[in-house]
């Protein structure tokens, strides 16, 4: 069964069309990835799913209601762990916990226990007292997903869970997440880390400019848009550019990069072997498995939009 | 439009009881700073009464009232005094406070993507604003027992009309608040704040202004509130006073209105 099913969803503000006709589906029990480009349409995409921000335009149905009729209805079964902490500062950390229970209608003693237990599940059961604004951003973000979880949620939506956090923080939070998918939480999640869809997504979209690309699980993109492996290739020279036409016929597909060559090939070692038969001799070679990182950039490119 | 709104919200079990948890938030977050901050808030109405009232007052003398009656200065001052408090403790936490949390802490954001509704976020922190401008008034009303400036039975009378002011201060405070861009246009709010507590009826009778002043003054919210509360604690209720009454729920409604419109309008884009 779906949990949330859109059908040529959009958002408009003002003449800006954030997202542009979407269609998605996401199962119960599922981690779901939202993939893009920032300004792709990921967040816009995730308020209305929280049922914050009204469709402009299509449908959308969640938890098989209507997000512009049963908000209250749908929101009290869901967890939102939003891009930005939103904690309150002027709460203690358990309190954070305490008092958003309350606006789901928790009792008082239900909210202390489930606090007690999801301070406990992020690990911040030593800081319950502390006050949230000295808190680092890899515990404020816990606290924010602990926050999400207060209600007990059927589908918790993690807008850029691990963004701005140090390497400890993100494995840390992928690890509890995890954790969540095998307890039969479905998640929702958007980001533009590669590894973090690999690592947490069953299936994903890839988004751009406010539109689906891509979809599919994280091998499924790899083998559909890109190849097996990439070799990495470095001249020694100003400019990579000469080479890439002594490339042609190499591989599946070359694509040149201001400092290396990448060749996109199914066998990275055969691809190398003939760069060594056409005498070109770079400076470094690196053959390496395909990502989806690799999927990501053909898709969207590689231009910097911000 | 009230008796449109009103049932909706006091439907047990949902809005009221969200709107309620808003309080609850509020009252979790009490600590010791917040005590000086509401005792500041106390103390200025009774510096106003005592060095205007009391002390500008000796050199007044007894001032003669619009039906005959003859009144020592302090007792006309003392419920515009408690008018104008029960305005400012409305509009502190309406105006900055709720601006600050809306803007800045993003409080609202977080609060909103669970089942609460705008309204009930607008309705919960009104009534918490309220309480606030209500613990001044109760003060207030102690202090004027206590200098014979009004009886018990008649402060009783005007603490209810003070929770209705406040109310309505409150509410419009709260719907000015979301049209504010930044701390700046509060400024604003202030100098008009200020200005209504100088020339509603406060210091001075309507009466003594050129008629046009006077018809300006009379339509002013501060006006219509001083103007019951001085009924209340100084005896002497007209229908007049239903005027003000009506006057001030109408605010209210569409004050409390208007912040849950704008509030939806601004969070839930």
């Amino acid at each position: 069964m779906a949990l949330i099913r859109a059908r040529g969803l959009v958002k408009r503000f003002g003449d800006f069309t954030a997202v542009d006709g979407i269609d998605v589906e996401v199962r119960a029990g599922e981690a779901f990835g939202f993939l893009g480009p920032n300004g792709a349409g990921k967040s816009s995409t995730m308020r209305m799913i929280g049922c914050v921000s009204p469709p402009s335009d299509g449908e959308l149905s969640i938890l098989g209601l209507d997000p512009r009729r049963d908000g209250p209805a749908i929101r009290a079964r869901l967890g939102v762990c939003p891009q930005l902490d939103n904690l309150d500062a002027e709460l203690s950390v358990r309190e954070n916990l305490t008092t958003y229970a309350r606006f789901f209608g928790i009792p008082r003693k239900v909210a202390r226990r489930r606090a007690d237990e999801l301070l406990d599940f992020v690990q911040l059961s030593e800081r319950a007292d502390a006050k949230v604004e000295p808190l680092s951003g890899g515990m404020k973000r816990r606290l924010t997903i602990a926050r999400a979880l207060v209600n007990e949620p059927e589908i918790v939506l993690l807008d850029e869970p691990t963004t701005g956090l140090d390497p400890q923080a993100r494995h840390l939070v992928w690890e509890r997440l995890f954790r969540l998918k095998q307890q039969g939480v479905t998640l929702v999640l958007t980001t533009h880390y590669m590894d973090e869809a690999e690592q947490l997504c069953d299936r994903l979209v890839v988004m751009d400019g406010g539109r689906i690309v891509a979809e599919g699980s994280p091998r499924a993109l790899i083998e559909r848009y890109s190849t097996r492996e990439v070799v990495e290739l470095r001249f020694a020279a100003e400019s990579q550019e000469p080479f890439a036409a002594k490339l042609t016929g190499v591989g599946e597909r070359v694509e040149v990069l201001p400092d290396r060559v990448l060749v996109y090939a199914a066998d990275g070692d055969e691809a190398v072997a003939e760069v060594q038969r056409r005498a070109l001799a770079p400076a470094g070679v690196l053959v390496r498995r395909s990502s989806l990182e690799d999927v990501f950039l053909h898709l969207t490119g590689r231009t910097l939009v911000d | 439009m009230v008796s449109l709104v009103l049932p909706r919200l006091l439907a047990p079990g949902g809005p009221a009881r969200r709107s309620a948890t808003m309080i609850e938030r509020n009252v979790a977050t009490l600590r010791g700073a917040y005590w000086i901050v509401v005792a500041s808030g106390l103390l200025e109405p009774v510096l106003y009464l005592l060095s205007i009232g009391v002390g500008v007052g000796a050199l007044i003398g007894d001032l003669t009232l619009a039906d005959g009656r003859v009144v020592r200065y302090a007792e006309f001052v003392a419920p515009a005094m408690l008018a104008s408090s029960a305005m400012t403790g409305a509009l502190a936490e309406t105006t900055f406070n709720f601006f600050g949390k809306m803007k800045y802490q993003k409080l609202y954001d977080g609060i909103l993507a669970t089942p609460v509704r705008p309204i009930e976020i607008a309705l919960g922190e009104l009534v918490w604003a309220m309480l606030r401008g209500t613990i001044y008034a109760a003060a207030f009303l102690a202090l004027m027992i206590a200098m014979d400036l009004t009886t018990p039975a008649r402060a009783l009378a005007a603490l209810a009309a003070t929770v209705l002011v406040g109310f309505t201060f409150g509410a419009l405070g709260m719907a000015l608040s979301t049209f504010m861009k930044s701390w700046q246009d509060f400024d604003l709010i202030s100098s008009v704040q200020f200005a209504l507590f100088l020339f509603s009826g406060t210091f001075v009778p309507a009466t003594a202004y050129p008629a046009v002043l006077q018809w300006v003054v009379e339509v002013t919210p501060l006006y219509r509130a001083v103007h019951l509360i001085r009924a209340l604690t100084l005896g002497g209720v007209t229908w007049t006073n239903v005027i003000d009454v009506l006057y001030l729920l109408v605010l209210l409604a569409l004050g409390l209105v208007a912040a849950g419109r704008r509030m939806g309008k601004l969070l839930l884009s």
